[in-house]
């Protein structure tokens, strides 16, 4: 069975290391970026991911546009938002660039199941 | 012997995190955070720790010096490094310092400068507290190490400038 490939974008040193723990503890192979530009670049390269973790406020290119770009470029994989924001129009516009799911920082294994299980269906 | 001492430093550090879950200084997100740790990566917690200090004693720096410039107006900026210290910190599982920052954050959003600089009198005495506490902690665990006859890294105390 192929293991499923993740992406975890976020400018913060500390979550790129959390949440690559939990997709490795998880038996997901994954790579971390740091902002949502080079989300983009990592795609244009050729890579393929079944998974993108986007956190929504990073320098040089935010997760809202980072999404609405990848989307644009006809990436299909789920997006996820991880944020410090639960509610508000703060989520509605991050959803509204494309993501598939959202969820509130801080990224659990529960979470990261559910979206794995998400990406099996 | 040595086995003994390891297991009185263990009851000891089992206490102080017992203390800190029911201050509600940490939640449950700690004990996930060390739930991460295992034999390839055995001193994942201690890293994270400690970029966590190194990163938030950035963010107060940052925060402190917006607060001090007398033509202080950039609260999009305050709420920038407000977001990162919010972020960190609920991914440590250090929620009363987490608490803090969405207290700072909503005085920053109604521009209210006098809340603010309550706020990061409040942020930096709960971070102080927590800091000290950890530190506590992974002397403890590296007593127990070392007790138990394990090699262990040294957790460098972070300076404030």
């Amino acid at each position: 069975m192929v293991k499923p490939t993740a992406l975890v974008v976020d400018d913060n040193k500390l979550n790129r290391m959390i949440h690559g723990k939990l997709l490795d503890v998880l038996g997901i192979k994954n790579r971390a970026v740091e902002n949502g530009e080079e989300a983009i670049e990592v795609h244009l390269s050729g890579e393929k991911f079944d998974l993108i973790l986007m956190d929504r406020d990073m320098p040089v290119m935010n997760g809202i546009e980072a999404t609405k770009k990848l989307r644009a470029m006809g990436i299909k994989c789920m997006i996820a938002g991880i944020s410090s924001h639960s509610i508000g129009p703060e989520k509605e516009e991050f959803m509204e660039a494309g993501l598939d799911d959202y969820h509130e920082k801080p990224l659990t294994v529960a979470k990261l199941l559910s979206l794995v299980s998400k990406i099996k269906n | 012997m040595l086995g003994w001492g390891a297991d009185l430093l263990r009851a000891d550090m089992n206490r102080l995190l017992a203390l800190l879950f029911h201050q509600g200084v940490l939640d449950e997100q700690f004990l996930q955070l060390q739930q991460l740790q295992d034999d390839s990566s055995p001193n994942f917690v201690s890293e994270v720790i400690t970029i966590y200090f190194h990163e938030s004693e950035k963010l107060l720096r940052n925060l402190r010096a917006l607060l001090m410039d007398r033509e202080f107006s950039d609260y999009k900026k305050m709420e920038i490094h407000l977001n990162q210290f919010t972020g960190s910190s609920s991914s440590i599982g250090a929620r009363r310092v987490r608490n803090v920052c969405a207290a700072f954050r909503a005085a920053s959003e109604q521009n209210n400068l006098a809340g603010c600089f309550r706020a990061l009198e409040v942020l930096e005495h709960e971070y102080c507290y927590l800091k000290n506490k950890l530190h506590e902690y992974f002397q403890m665990e590296q007593q127990r190490a070392i007790a138990a006859g394990v090699r262990y890294p040294m957790m460098q105390q972070q300076q404030h400038n």
